[in-house]
C-alpha cells in the first residue's frame, strides 16, 4: 500500500473525486495552474482541464459565493480558501448561506460544498497564518467540520465530505501536511512514510463523517482532541507514562458523543485539548459534552488545555502551541484529583 | 513648527442627502428623462468599450403619448403585452391583498414591490424555462408572470398547515425551484455572488441555462455586488446582473450607495461588462432590454448588468413608514410614471385596450385574488388555525438529522 503524507493524500481524494464524478469542481486562489500554495491541487488543472479546475480572484465571498451557486446548480464544488485565516470574508456566504439554504427552502436547494482551508500554527505564520476558527464553524447549524489528523483519514474524510449533500467545512492542519508531530518545536517532523497512518489505499474509500476514532487506548484518562493535537497528546501520554486514551474526534459537528462518553465513563477523567484561544473554544463544548454526560463518573475535575486568548503570535508561538509539556502537565493535575 | 499645514481649511464629511424631506416639495430635477427612442440598440455582441454611453443615457421604449417607439421597441404580439398587463395588475392587486391581511395580523410582516412590477414581470416573461432568477425581496412577480398559483404563496405567507416551507422561512421568502426562483434570503445581495456562480455553473457544464442576478441599490454597497462583478468579468458566464434602483433603502436614498456620485450602471464599465440604464417603469424597455441581455448571455457572449430606474411607491415593509423620511406625495411627483398605467394606455392607443377591459380585467382578478387567499385562509393564518408541526423547525437543517438533533427533537417532545 502506497505511503502518502497529508497533501499526497488530500490531492488523491480530490483525484479520485473529479475522476469519478465530473461535477466535481476546484477552484480557489492559486490552485489551477500553480497547484495551490501547499500543492494540494498541483496536476489538477492539466488532468481534468481550466473548466474543473481553475484560479479565482482574491475575494474569499466570492469563492463561497459562486460555490452556493454552483452547488445549488448541481455541481458538487470542492473550493479552496488559502489560509483558515481568510475565511472570515466568506463568513456570511458560509454561515447564513450555505448552511442554511436547505433549510429556508424546505430541502429543494442545498449547497454540497466542502470548503478545503489549512488551518492551525507550528509554521511560524503570525496572526495571518495561524488561527484555528474551527468554533465559529461549529457553532452554525447546517454545517459540518471536518478536521483529520492523518493522510488515511484525510483522504476518506475528504472524499466522504466531497459526496456529502451538506456543506462542510474541511479544516487541514497545515503543521501536519508533511509529517506527524510531537509539538516539540526543536525536533524535526517525522515524514509520514514511517507511520501506519499514512498507508493510503488507492482508489475510493471513505472515513465516516461523524465517527470520532481512538488513536491511542487507555484506561486512566481520556483526551479529547483533534487535528495536529492528537499527535500532541500521544506524546504527551508517552512522555507522562499515564495511561491515556487519546480520542481523535475526527468530525467536530456533528459530534461523536457515544464514543466519547463511553470513554470518559471508562477512564473517569478528561483532559480536553486545542490549539484554538480558549474561551469559547470548542473545548468549551467538550467539556460541557463530559460533564453533562459523564459528572457522576468523574474523579476529577476536567481541564483544559488551549491556546492562550491572544492572536497567534510570530516569535513566541511555540509558547502559544500547546505542546506535551503543557498536555503532559494536565494529565499529571488530573491523576491527582 | 507648527502642527498645522497654514493652507489647510478644516475638513468635513460629504454626507449626502437626497433632494427633498418631508414637508418639501418632491424634487426630481436630479434624474433627466430623455426622449422615447432616442438610444441605439447595438448588436448583441458588441464590445462593451463601444457602447459606454448606454449606461448614462436611458433606454425608453414608450413616449408620453404611448406609442412605441425606437430601435428598442421590442414589437411585442397583442397578446404578449396583455399577458404583461394582466400580470402587473394581479401582481398589484395581489400586494395590496397581503399588505391589508397584514393589517388584519394574519401574518408578520409583507413587501409590495408597487411601482415596480414591470421590472420583475417583464424579465421573466423574457427568459426561458429553466433559467435561473435570484432574487430579492420585491420580485414577486416573477412567479406571478409564470401563473404560480397564488395560494401556495400566501399559504406560505400565512405561515399555515400547507406552507410548504413548513413555518421555517420568513413570509415572502418564496423557494420554488421548479419555476426558475432561487430562494430568497434577508442577508442583503449574497444572491447576486449565486447568482454568478449558477450562472458559472452552466457554462462549466456546457448547458445553455441563464442565471438572473437581482439586488437594490443600497445593497449594492454589500461586498457580494463588487464580487459578483468580478467574477462575471472574469469567467464571462451566462447572468443578467440587474441593479433595481427604487430609489431607497429603507429611509436611506440611493444616494448614500454612492448612486448620486456615479449612477449603478456605469459601474459595469471597469470590468469591461455591457452595461445598460433603462426606464424600469417602461415594460417594453424592459422586455427589451432584457431579451438583449439574455441573448448575450445564450451566444456565450457573458455577463450585462443593468441599472433599472424606478421607485418603490410603497412602504419598504409593512413596518416601515416613509412618510417619516420622505415626501408623503413623492410618489406621485416619480417623473417615470407607473408602468402598469403606461401599458395601459399603449395598448390603448393601439386599438386593442379600453377602460371597460381594464375595469373587467381587475375585477377578474380581484376575485382570483380574494378566492385565493380566502383558500389560504381556511388552511390557517400565522398563530391561528392550523399551523405547521413544530416538528418541522427541526427538518431540513441537514439531509440526514443527525442524533444531536434527533435528541433535541425528542426534549422538544416533538
Amino acid at each position: 500500500m502506497p505511503s502518502k503524507n497529508m497533501i499526497e493524500a488530500i490531492r488523491d481524494a480530490l483525484d479520485v473525486k473529479m475522476a469519478q464524478d465530473e461535477n466535481v469542481v476546484v477552484f480557489g486562489e492559486d490552485v489551477g495552474y500553480f497547484g495551490g500554495v501547499f500543492r494540494a491541487t498541483e496536476g489538477l488543472q492539466e488532468k481534468y482541464g481550466k473548466q474543473r479546475c481553475f484560479d479565482a480572484p482574491i475575494s474569499e465571498l466570492g469563492i463561497i459565493g459562486a460555490a452556493v451557486g454552483m452547488g445549488a446548480y448541481g455541481l458538487r464544488p470542492v473550493p479552496e480558501i488559502q489560509f483558515a485565516d481568510y475565511i472570515l470574508p466568506a463568513y456570511d456566504q458560509i454561515a447564513s448561506e450555505a448552511a442554511r439554504l436547505r433549510y429556508r427552502s424546505g430541502g429543494e436547494f442545498f449547497a454540497p460544498i466542502t470548503i478545503r482551508t489549512p488551518t492551525g500554527g507550528g509554521i511560524y505564520g503570525g496572526q495571518t497564518h495561524s488561527q484555528s476558527p474551527e468554533a465559529l464553524f461549529t457553532h452554525v447549524a447546517g454545517l459540518k467540520v471536518v478536521i483529520p489528523s492523518n493522510p488515511y483519514d484525510a483522504k476518506g474524510l475528504l472524499i466522504a465530505s466531497i459526496e456529502d449533500d451538506d456543506p462542510v467545512v474541511f479544516f487541514e492542519p497545515k503543521r501536519l501536511y508533511n509529517g506527524p508531530f510531537d509539538g516539540h518545536h526543536d525536533r524535526p517532523v517525522t515524514p509520514w512514510g514511517e507511520q501506519p497512518l499514512a498507508e493510503v489505499p488507492e482508489g475510493h474509500y471513505t472515513v465516516e463523517l461523524g465517527k470520532a476514532a481512538v488513536a491511542r487506548a487507555g484506561n486512566d484518562v481520556t483526551i479529547l482532541t483533534y487535528g495536529t493535537m492528537v499527535h500532541v497528546a500521544i506524546c504527551a501520554a508517552q512522555e507522562t507514562g499515564i495511561d491515556a486514551e487519546v480520542i481523535d474526534l475526527r468530525t467536530l459537528l456533528p459530534l461523536d458523543e457515544e464514543t466519547i462518553i463511553a470513554s470518559v465513563k471508562k477512564t473517569g477523567r478528561c483532559v480536553v485539548v486545542n490549539e484554538a484561544t480558549k474561551t469559547s473554544g470548542f473545548t468549551s463544548e467538550l467539556t460541557t459534552v463530559v460533564q453533562e454526560n459523564c459528572f457522576y463518573n468523574l474523579e476529577a475535575p476536567i481541564i483544559r488545555v488551549t491556546g492562550w486568548d491572544t492572536p497567534y503570535p510570530h516569535a513566541q508561538e511555540w509558547d502559544y502551541f500547546p505542546g506535551p509539556g503543557r498536555v503532559g502537565e494536565a494529565l499529571v493535575k488530573v491523576m491527582e484529583g | 513648527m507648527s502642527d498645522k499645514n497654514p493652507l489647510s481649511t478644516p475638513l468635513s464629511l460629504h454626507v449626502p442627502e437626497p433632494s427633498s424631506r418631508p414637508g418639501d416639495k418632491p424634487n426630481f430635477s436630479h434624474i433627466t428623462v430623455p426622449d422615447a427612442g432616442n438610444v441605439r440598440r447595438p448588436a448583441v455582441d458588441s464590445n462593451p468599450a463601444d457602447m459606454r454611453d448606454l449606461a448614462f443615457d436611458m433606454v425608453r421604449v414608450l413616449d408620453d403619448n404611448g406609442q412605441a417607439v425606437g430601435d428598442w421597441d421590442p414589437k411585442l404580439a397583442d397578446d404578449v403585452l396583455i399577458k404583461g398587463l394582466t400580470v402587473m395588475l394581479k401582481t398589484r392587486i395581489f400586494d395590496e391583498r397581503l399588505f391589508m391581511s397584514q393589517r388584519q395580523g394574519k401574518t408578520s410582516i409583507y413587501v409590495q414591490c408597487r411601482g415596480e412590477e414591470a421590472i420583475a414581470c417583464a424579465q421573466r416573461m423574457a427568459l426561458s424555462k429553466g433559467d435561473m432568477c435570484f432574487p430579492t425581496y420585491r420580485q414577486q412577480g416573477l412567479l406571478i408572470a409564470q401563473d404560480f398559483p397564488m395560494v401556495d404563496m400566501i399559504n406560505q405567507i400565512y405561515s399555515n398547515s400547507k406552507d410548504k416551507l413548513g413555518g421555517r422561512s420568513l413570509p415572502f421568502f418564496y423557494s420554488e425551484r421548479d419555476y426558475g426562483f432561487f430562494s430568497i434570503s434577508g442577508n442583503l445581495g449574497t444572491q447576486f455572488m449565486q447568482a454568478v456562480g449558477w450562472a458559472m455553473a452552466s457554462a462549466i457544464k456546457g448547458d445553455n441555462k441563464v442565471a438572473s442576478a437581482w439586488i437594490g441599490d443600497g445593497s449594492t454597497a454589500e461586498s457580494d455586488f463588487h464580487s459578483g462583478l468580478v467574477f462575471a468579468s472574469t469567467y464571462k458566464p451566462p447572468a443578467v446582473l440587474n441593479v433595481v434602483n427604487n430609489q431607497w433603502a429603507i429611509s436611506t436614498f440611493q444616494g448614500i450607495a454612492s448612486g448620486e456620485a456615479a449612477n449603478f450602471a456605469c459601474r459595469g464599465h471597469g470590468f469591461n461588462i455591457p452595461s445598460l440604464r433603462v426606464d424600469g417603469n417602461d415594460f417594453l424597455a424592459v422586455y427589451a432590454a432584457s431579451q438583449w441581455a439574455i441573448e448575450r448571455a445564450r451566444k456565450n457572449l457573458g455577463a450585462t448588468l443593468i441599472e433599472w430606474v424606478t421607485y418603490r411607491a410603497a412602504a419598504h415593509t409593512t413596518s416601515d413608514d416613509p412618510t417619516k423620511y420622505r415626501p408623503a406625495d413623492e410618489a406621485e411627483h416619480w417623473p417615470l410614471g407607473d408602468p402598469i398605467e403606461r401599458l395601459k394606455q399603449h395598448l390603448i392607443v393601439k386599438g386593442v385596450w379600453d377602460e371597460d377591459k381594464h375595469q373587467a380585467l381587475t375585477k377578474q382578478l380581484k376575485a382570483e385574488v380574494k378566492a385565493a387567499a380566502k383558500e389560504a385562509e381556511s388552511y390557517g393564518t400565522l398563530g391561528k388555525g392550523d399551523l405547521p408541526a413544530v416538528s418541522e423547525m427541526f427538518n431540513h437543517v441537514y439531509k440526514e438529522m443527525p442524533a444531536h438533533l434527533r435528541k433535541q427533537r425528542q426534549e422538544a417532545g416533538v
